[in-house]
């Protein structure tokens, strides 16, 4: 067993040698679970990367005026704020939690396409360094918004835009290449006896998820592909002096912009649906209506996107259309809801980390919903619409929605992937100050957005002090103690009280079937499911 | 790959990958159709103010109604021409023909190129306001200190919703010298 890499041969052979050592190891692998730590890894680094832009944020907001930062570079931050969590933080690290997972949940060797994999993740550094560089560029980096309406993002854009599109564009293709093996993997390499209707949530959600990258993420190619023709080749989709029409930008970014909302969500959705069972000591309730809602869930998301834009003057059927279409979006969501809710009910609950994010993402997911309920009301969107209500709703879905969900599938499966149980103490230090920072920080935007303050501005008036103070005191707290996560996770990997195959005992699935940590290769032989 | 021969099941993974792969092709390719789509829509329906192209039709004069039709002529950012409707305002009646005058002069020195974009408010009366002759329809090339007088000829439609009693059209005139350099005209 050679522990020299010989380029483009990893792991050929009759028999699989372990990793390989030295860094080539992370740079040649074609392991599911090498990459998907190489992009957990990643998500993590753009997630303080991107906290420390909303750390900018918020200190220049703490007080009215203009304390410590110009607005052109504020505009800046908000928007790789954005940008990074969006692109960088949620959508790897779902995609890693993929990678880890899904081959040991339905008994499969590796991912199907293992080179690709590898090829997917590394274009990922490329984008967000080039990302990042704009910053250091002339003119400054993107400072359109994460949404880079034109003619914000074309006529008036700084220069650096191109390398903006160009990011994009790699991202979107690692993003589908990413997808396209999700959908490969769980149509074609599960294990004997693992129908589609006995998969565990998670690789249900990720499948659909799946579909819906592929779906959308080449219309967002598409949109950037046409702001670089409009910037550079003198075509004029977005110009309305050549004939095109800026809001025909809206609706075609918002065709991608809507599902992607999904894509950072439903993830969270199956890991939460393995989360509760556990820890309820139960299965979970209405498997089926789960993937149902699931479906449903990602066929509406293709029909709302104008919700979007109640107030650029479309008629009046069309705000009707896509208020009631949101509003149905209520449903499939309510049935989820329910099922967790109905899992706990009469349970034999325990309280351990993952848990208590889990309960945490039931509650505060669904106080993100009722705020969207209240948007989708199109009379009501008018008030509301670029205020920091919308600013609450969002964090409200995303932070307690994605990022509790990936901190709760972390520490699940981390015993799992480390071979040592982590500090369960820190852990549930790490949950209460998360959890009181986060409400902190983005439930006073909802009062702000009420009474009329309007979302990216570095100044406010005078009468929004209040609010403001204490939101930048519990995002300070929320970021900082992330750094908290980053010290459990790194000791957990270097030592700890040594984990058995299946640490929970109330868990069920075939990852628990295999010694923790899980060896270099799983389920060479597939498994027999019954 | 460390995946044995078995389990990777090879062609299989490669009809699949090729059919994912031309789903993204499609979906890209439906990106750009959103295009010629969102116009068709906008002109079908008369929705975003847009009014359609050049009209070709008749229609009897309803005397009984009257519809007030203001004109607002704007300059984009960056453009110097003054411009402006000869009249601010006109009342018709549905169905008849009327037609108005605008006027544009380049006050630089060098011959500049100019397209109008119109826009009509409220955008849902943009279905029955028919223009059979506009300068929007083409651009226009003025010389240095040319003025010039631009006709619009236009019939409101008898089937204007009775509650809309007024309706305003707006030009937009955008610089677009850069985009069509004008031809300096030969001397006379």
């Amino acid at each position: 067993m050679s522990a020299v890499i010989e380029p483009g041969h990893v792991g050929h052979g009759e028999h699989h040698p372990g990793p390989a050592s030295g860094l080539m190891r992370w740079v040649l692998t074609t392991n599911h679970k090498d990459i998907g730590t190489l992009y957990l890894c990643f998500s993590f680094a753009a997630f303080l990367l991107g906290g420390s832009m909303a750390m900018v944020i918020r200190a220049e907001l703490f007080q009215p005026g203009l304390q410590i930062v110009q607005p052109e570079f504020f505009n800046q931050m908000t928007t790789m704020h954005g940008l990074m969590m969006v692109f960088g933080a949620v959508m790897p690290a779902f995609v890693g939690l993929a990678n880890w997972m899904i081959p040991l949940m339905i008994g499969a060797p590796d991912m199907a396409l293992p080179r690709m994999n590898n090829f997917s993740f590394w274009l990922l550094p490329a984008a967000f360094g080039l990302l990042i560089s704009t910053l250091f560029m002339r003119g400054g980096g993107p400072n359109f918004g994460w949404t880079f309406y034109a003619p914000l993002s074309t006529t008036y854009a700084p220069e650096s835009v191109t390398f903006f599109i160009f990011a994009i564009h790699l991202m979107g293709i690692s993003s589908i290449m990413g997808a396209i093996n999700v959908i490969a993997t769980v149509l074609n390499l599960r294990a004997p006896g693992m129908t589609l209707m006995k998969m565990p949530l998670f690789v249900w959600t990720w499948l659909i998820t799946a579909f819906l990258l592929i779906g959308v993420m080449p219309v967002l190619a598409g949109v950037v592909t046409m702001m670089l023709m409009d910037i550079h080749f003198g075509t004029s989709f977005f110009s309305a002096a050549g004939g095109g029409d800026p809001v025909l930008f809206q609706h075609v970014f918002w065709f991608f912009g809507h599902p992607e909302v999904y894509i950072m969500i439903l993830p969270a959705f199956g890991a939460i649906s393995s989360i509760i069972p556990t820890f309820s000591r139960k299965p979970l309730f209405g498997y089926t209506s789960m993937v149902y809602a699931t479906g449903a869930i990602a066929f509406l998301s293709f029909i709302v996107w104008a919700h979007h834009m109640f107030v650029v003057g479309i008629p009046l059927t069309g705000e009707l259309f896509f208020m009631y279409a949101t509003m149905l979006i209520a449903v499939p969501t309510g049935v989820k809801v329910f099922n967790w809710v109905s899992t706990m009910w009469r349970g034999s609950l325990t309280f351990e980390a993952p848990m208590m994010f889990a309960v945490a993402f039931v509650i505060l997911f669904t106080i993100g919903g009722f705020s969207g309920l209240m948007l989708a009301i199109a009379p009501a969107d008018f008030q509301y619409h670029d205020t920091y209500f919308v600013v609450a709703h969002f964090h409200y879905v995303l932070v307690p929605g994605a990022i509790f969900g990936i901190f709760a599938s972390a520490y699940y499966w981390l015993p799992k992937w480390t071979g040592h149980m982590y500090d369960q103490t820190l852990a549930k230090l790490h949950f209460w100050l998360s959890f009181v920072g986060m409400n902190l920080a983005f439930f006073p935007m909802h009062f702000l957005g009420l009474a009329g303050m309007p979302r990216r501005i570095p100044d406010y008036n005078l009468m929004f002090a209040n609010f403001n103070m204490l939101s930048s005191i519990g995002a300070f707290l929320f970021g900082a103690t992330q750094l908290l996560f980053l010290y459990i996770v790194v000791k957990c990997v270097r030592g700890g009280e040594p984990a058995p195959a299946k640490p929970w005992d109330g868990a069920d699935g075939l990852e628990w079937t295999v010694p923790s940590p899980a060896p270099y290769h799983t389920f060479q032989t597939p498994p027999e499911v019954r | 790959m460390a995946v044995p021969p078995s389990a990777n099941d090879g062609p299989r993974t490669r009809r699949l990958v090729v059919r994912l792969l031309l789903v993204v092709v499609a979906m890209f390719g439906f990106g750009f159709a959103l295009v010629p789509m969102y116009e068709v829509m906008c002109q079908a329906f008369g929705i975003n103010g847009k009014t359609a192209g050049a009209w070709q039709g008749a229609q009897s004069t309803d005397e009984a109604r009257e519809v007030r039709v203001q004109f607002l002529a704007t300059n984009a950012a960056g453009m110097v021409w003054e411009f402006a409707p000869l009249q601010g305002e006109v009342r018709v009646h549905p169905g008849a023909t009327e037609q108005v005058l605008f006027v544009a002069r380049n006050p630089t020195d060098r011959p500049m190129t100019a397209q109008a974009v119109p826009s009509v408010v409220p955008a849902r009366a943009a279905a029955w306001f028919h223009k059979t002759e506009c300068f929007c329809f083409t651009q226009q090339v003025l010389q240095p200190g040319e003025r010039i007088e631009m006709p619009l000829r236009f019939v409101v439609d008898r089937d204007l919703p009775a509650d809309i009693r007024q309706l305003t059209l707006a030009y937009t005139l955008f610089d677009i010298t850069a985009r069509q350099p004008p031809v300096a005209r030969v001397a006379q």
